[in-house]
Order: structure tokens, then sequence, then C-alpha cells
């Protein structure tokens, strides 16, 4: 399984189905025994090779990916959104999208240049005025091809391009969840739990029942993370560089990484010649927030792919970083 | 308790590295409990078993982590760029005197800019020459606080940074030290990162299971020029929480600490908050919920270089909480 097919499925929060799947399959083919938790998140338990007592490492990536949920149709057959996961409503305007399982094609309309005021074009158009079309020609036939709670997807090619660069939709996290596949065809002295999270982007949902079940000693998050290293944005706000490694965290909205663990991180990766980067922006958050605080607490670090546009249909990674995090998560599960 | 107090108020120690703290408190409460000791997140938990036949377990919970500055990037002038630990304001912040954990100094600057403050616009000033020499000097994610000054204000009382929640840290460690025996085990939670959503106190709270939750933290103060909420005056009394915007105390266990305090004869003052929250908010809805309560110690210019306690309220919440171990 490769990052463009991972990229190219289609699982909004909540509605993971079709990644759970395919990855059920895969790590079944590859010999592991993946069980599916209430909450749904996929989860594989690999026995460390150390000697007992081994510490119980937990890596979370998550499964979901930001999306549209309808929420009624229009009398003349237009779909009514709102987001799942959060969306600026500037990416959305003619994109095109995959409605529902049948993966109906659909694009989000807006009111063509000609026809806009001046002051219609100072506007952003929130959400609740954008409509879907799927080409239905009444409320009926779009009830009926996308009734209430259909999820819809950017419908979204993956193309590698450039320097090494890689766009489409869902980097954020199909990267952390494609270097969780890889990582778990290694060996090492801890005791693994790979979580494929559900429902991180409406609040790291999947991750909270996954830390509180497996009770953890330690918690390694792997992400996709914002990027602003554009154009005339000052270098200390650009949160972290493409190119550059993986980036590690010490704070964000959600989480202050054990000091510790985190220096250890960043020793782990000069020893060992991996690039990485101490991301400088402290705003967002993720599911170190929700591990660190399951039972008693648990020492977390979370290690992230930056990514330019993230929850955008078109963001863009560069595909060395994504190496980087797969080298140092694995060096680090080594050094723990 | 001032000789206390100013121990514990010299260590650095910004949200996410209480590390300084606990090893100072660990110095004034190590012969005072049965057990203790640091959990993952650092939260330092002291443990006094109860006498009495069916000992209830009693959590306090007071605070190690002080606001802050963390350090987000650097400019190639050498210039540091930050973003807040825990609710740090701008207006009160500018030109102010910070130090590092590692000891450097450093200027908090606003750049000249209209309109609303922005923490972007802020930087800190260390003295360096250049990017390179100012990372010689810290690290992406070092954190400055406001540089520790502890002067006496009048006769009662005295100022200083980290008042909040030093000053509660003082009172729970001199608790532990007068109490003597209890009826009931006393889990005294020195806790981390409560100035960021009370996450330390989550913790503790599911990993020691108590019966009942006491939160001891600053509130604020309605006796200065143009400042009258909340109704809550320095000296007069500590101050027992009805509510605020993080928890509800559990009306039976307010009333009974009131009464605590008239039963020890000290003056003491209802708190509602219209603002703010406290690790009660955390313990209460711990596993099932546990009924909570927060001791308050009104405190001016909460968050500022200069928090301002009166230790007649100190003494009150000493003898109040004597009094509820009793």
């Amino acid at each position: 399984m490769d990052l463009k097919t991972l990229t190219e499925l289609n699982a909004p929060s909540g509605h993971e189905q079709a990644l759970r799947r395919a990855l059920l399959e895969e790590l079944k083919a590859r010999g592991f025994e993946p069980t599916i938790d209430r909450m749904g998140n996929v989860v594989v338990v690999k026995p460390g090779t150390g000697d007992a007592p081994r510490k119980r490492v937990l890596l979370s990536a998550h499964m979901d990916e930001v999306g549209l949920i309808v929420t009624s149709a229009t009398e003349d057959g237009f779909l009514k959104v709102t987001t799942a996961g959060g969306i600026d409503p500037r990416v959305l305007v003619s994109k095109r999208v995959l409605v529902g399982d049948d993966k109906i094609p659909g694009v989000i309309g807006a009111v063509a240049i000609h026809l806009q005021s001046a002051a219609d074009r100072k506007h952003v158009l929130a959400v609740r005025e954008l409509s879907v079309d799927i080409g239905a020609k009444s409320k009926d036939e779009a009830e009926g091809k996308a009734p209430k709670g259909t999820y819809i997807s950017f419908d979204t090619d993956y193309v590698e391009y450039g320097d090494g660069y890689a766009c489409g939709k869902a980097f954020d996290d199909r990267v952390g969840i494609w270097n969780l596949l890889r990582i778990l065809d290694g060996e090492y002295p801890v005791d693994i739990v790979a979580a494929f999270a559900s429902e991180e982007e409406v609040g790291c949902r999947g991750a909270k029942g996954a830390a509180f079940a497996q009770e953890p000693d330690i918690g390694i998050i792997l992400e996709g993370t914002t990027c602003n290293d554009l154009g005339d944005v000052p270098e200390t706000q650009h949160v972290c560089k493409t190119g550059a490694g993986v980036c590690v965290s010490f704070m964000d909205g959600a989480s202050i990484a054990n000091r510790d663990l985190f220096k250890k991180t960043l020793e782990v990766g000069a020893a060992n010649g991996i690039p990485h980067q101490v991301k400088n922006g402290t705003s967002g958050g993720n599911e170190g927030g929700v591990v660190q605080r399951a039972r008693g607490g648990i020492p977390t670090v979370v290690l992230s792919v930056p990514c330019r546009y993230i929850h955008s249909p078109s963001s863009v990674i560069k595909l060395s970083d994504v190496e980087s995090q797969l080298d140092l998560t694995k060096a680090l599960l080594k050094a723990l | 308790m001032i000789e206390l107090l100013k121990k514990l108020l010299a260590p650095i120690g910004p949200t996410g590295m209480e590390g300084a703290v606990a090893a100072a408190i660990t110095e004034e409460i190590k012969d005072y409990a049965d057990e203790i000791k640091t959990d993952a997140l650092g939260n330092l938990i002291a443990v006094k078993h109860g006498k009495g036949p069916n000992p209830k377990k009693i959590m306090f919970s007071a605070h190690m982590d002080h606001i802050g500055f963390i350090v987000t990037g650097v400019e190639k002038e050498g210039y540091l760029r930050v973003a807040s630990v825990g609710g740090v304001g701008i207006p009160v912040s500018r030109t102010r005197h910070v130090t590092f954990v590692n000891g450097v100094h450093g200027v908090v600057v606003k750049e000249p800019k209209e309109g609303p403050d922005m923490f972007k616009d802020l930087f800190i000033d260390i003295g360096a020459q250049d990017k390179e020499d100012a990372l010689s000097m810290v690290s992406i994610g070092d954190v400055a606080v406001y540089a520790g000054d502890v002067f006496p204000l009048g006769k009662n009382r005295w100022a200083s940074p980290a008042m909040d929640d030093r000053c509660a840290c003082a009172l729970l460690a001199k608790l532990l030290q007068t109490v003597g025996d209890t009826q009931d085990t006393v889990i005294a939670v020195f806790s981390v990162q409560e100035e960021v959503g009370c996450r330390g106190a989550r913790v503790a709270s599911f990993a020691m299971e108590p019966d009942i939750g006491i939160a001891l933290d600053v509130t604020g103060w309605g006796d200065t020029p143009g400042t009258t909420q909340p109704e809550i005056k320095l000296g007069e009394g500590i101050a027992v929480k009805i509510m605020d915007r993080g928890s509800i105390s559990n009306p039976a266990l307010r009333e009974e600490l009131l009464v605590c305090g008239e039963k020890a004869g000290v003056k003491t003052q209802r708190e509602v908050l219209p603002y703010g929250g406290t690790d009660a908010s955390a313990m209460q809805t711990s596993r099932g919920g546990i009924p909570v309560c927060t001791i308050s110690i009104p405190c001016r210019y909460v968050h500022s270089a200069c928090e301002v306690i009166d230790m007649r309220d100190m003494d009150a919440g000493l003898k109040l909480l004597q009094e509820y171990l009793k």
C-alpha cells in the first residue's frame, strides 16, 4: 500500500470505513491481528524484543480527514452542507467533490464572477451559503442520492511534482498512517500499540478512547501539521519548513511535550543524522493532548510532517520529510 | 509563612517545566508525608495516611506552574519571537524583565504598531548580537517568566510574580507541616500545567481517586479604583468559592468549609468569580465525579509581574484548613 492509494481513499471524520477496511486487509496480509475498538480505531499490538518488563508505547496516527456532511437539499436539488472538521470556506468554492459511498460526482457551486457585485467580491461565502451541485433536478432526487448525513470528500488525485514534492488531499494524516504501517515492519525493544485512530479532526475522539483502553507508558503521535513557508511570510512565522525534516513540537494548543521526551527525540535525531526541525508555532492541537491526559498521565511527544495548504483539497508535502518522520520514529523506538 | 513563601517563589517554573518548584517543595514537606512521588506529567504528590477507622481521601491541589513566554523563533538580528504559555497579557508585559530557566535575562518589547495587541508583535531582547549568538543562549521551546522580585507592600502584603499559585503551594506545604495526625487521608498534589487547562490535576485526580477535592488557588479582587468585581477584598479573609467558569462548588462542602472558618475564628469571604477556573474543575469531572470546592487567596493584579496578596488571608486559610482536617 502506498501514499497515493492511501490519500485517494475517502475517510471523513466519523466515516472512516473505506480506509479502515483497506487497513484491515493490509494488516492481515502482513500477518498482524488488527482489532477494531468501539470508537472505530484500528489497533495492532506488536510485542517488543526486549526483556520484560517492557515499556508499552502507543503510536497514534489518525485515519480521518476533514470533509463535508449533507444537512439538507433545496427545492431545486442542491445539497446544503456543513463541515466535519476545520475547513476555511475560502478553499471550497468551485472544488470537485465525491458524494457518499457511491462517489457521486459533485461540485461546490457559487455565483460566477460576471454576476457578482463589487460588494459580493469582498465577501467570503460562508459554508451555509454554499451548495453542492450533483446535477439533481429536484429535492427528491437529491435526497434520494444523498440523504442527510451523507459525507462528501474532496476529489483530488495524488501527484508527485517538482523537487520531490507531492500534492494531494488528506496528507493530514495519511502520512502518519503510511508511516505507522511501515513502522510495524520493524522490530523494536518496546511493545508497540499502533492506533489508526478515528475522529481526530473533530476533537481527537478516537485517540482518547484508545489511550484510555490501551494504558500505554509513552505516547508518540504521528501527524501532518501546518506549514507556512510561503512567499513573504517572515521566517519566524513559518511554523515549519518543507524539506527541513520531521517537525518536533514543544507545545501547541492541546499539549506541552514531555520535556525529557522532547529532548531525547532531538538527541536521537541528531545522533542518527535524521533531518528534523523544532516547530516554531504553537497554535492548533492534536492527539498529543488526549493521549497525555489519559488516565494518570502519559509522557507524550508529537512528530509531524509539514503540510502546506493543510485542510484543503490540495495540500503539498515534501516526500523527504515523510521519510524523516519514519526514520526518527523508528530510531526513537529503539532508544526509549 | 512568609519565609516558606519566599523559598517557593524563588524557583523558575513555567507551565510544563515545573521541576525546580517540585524540588523546592519536596525539601519542605519530605518529613511530613508518608509517601512522596512524582507522576508522568510532573505532579508532585504527597500522601499522609489517615488514622481514623474509615479514612476518606481528601485531595488538595495547588499548582506549581507559572505563566510565561515560549520561544518560537529567532530573528536574524537576534530577537526572540514568542508565544504565550497560559494567559499572558500584552499590556502588562511591555518592557518587563523576564528570566529563562537557564538564567538568561530578557526584556519583553512590543513593536510600535497600530491596532489590537497581537502576540506576534512581541519580541524578547536578550542582548544578542545576531541569531547565532541568540541561539547560543536559548533554544526554540525555552520558556521565560517574569523575573523574580519579592517585596513587601505595607504592613501585611507582599508582591511578586508567580504568587499565582506559589502562595497556595506555601499554604498547602504549611498545612502538611502543621496539621499533625488526621482522621482522613490527605493527598497533597502540587500540580503542573494548570494555566493551560488544569492538565496536571486531571491526571492526578484520576490516579489518586479522591473522595473529596479541594483546590487551593488565588482569586481576583474588587477593591481598587475602577475594579469592583469580584466582591473580594484583600485582608478581609480567605475566600471560599461558590462558582467560577470552571466549576460550581459542592454546596455541602462549601458550607462545611465556611463553618470551619467560623470555628477557627477567621474571616471568610464568599466568592463568585465571573471568570477563570481552578484545578477543582478537573477534579470535579474525574472518573465518576468528585465533590469539590476551591479555597481562594485574594490576589490583586493576577497574571502580572506584581501579584499582591495579604498574609492575613494566608493565615486565615491555614487555620480554616487545619480546622477542616480535625
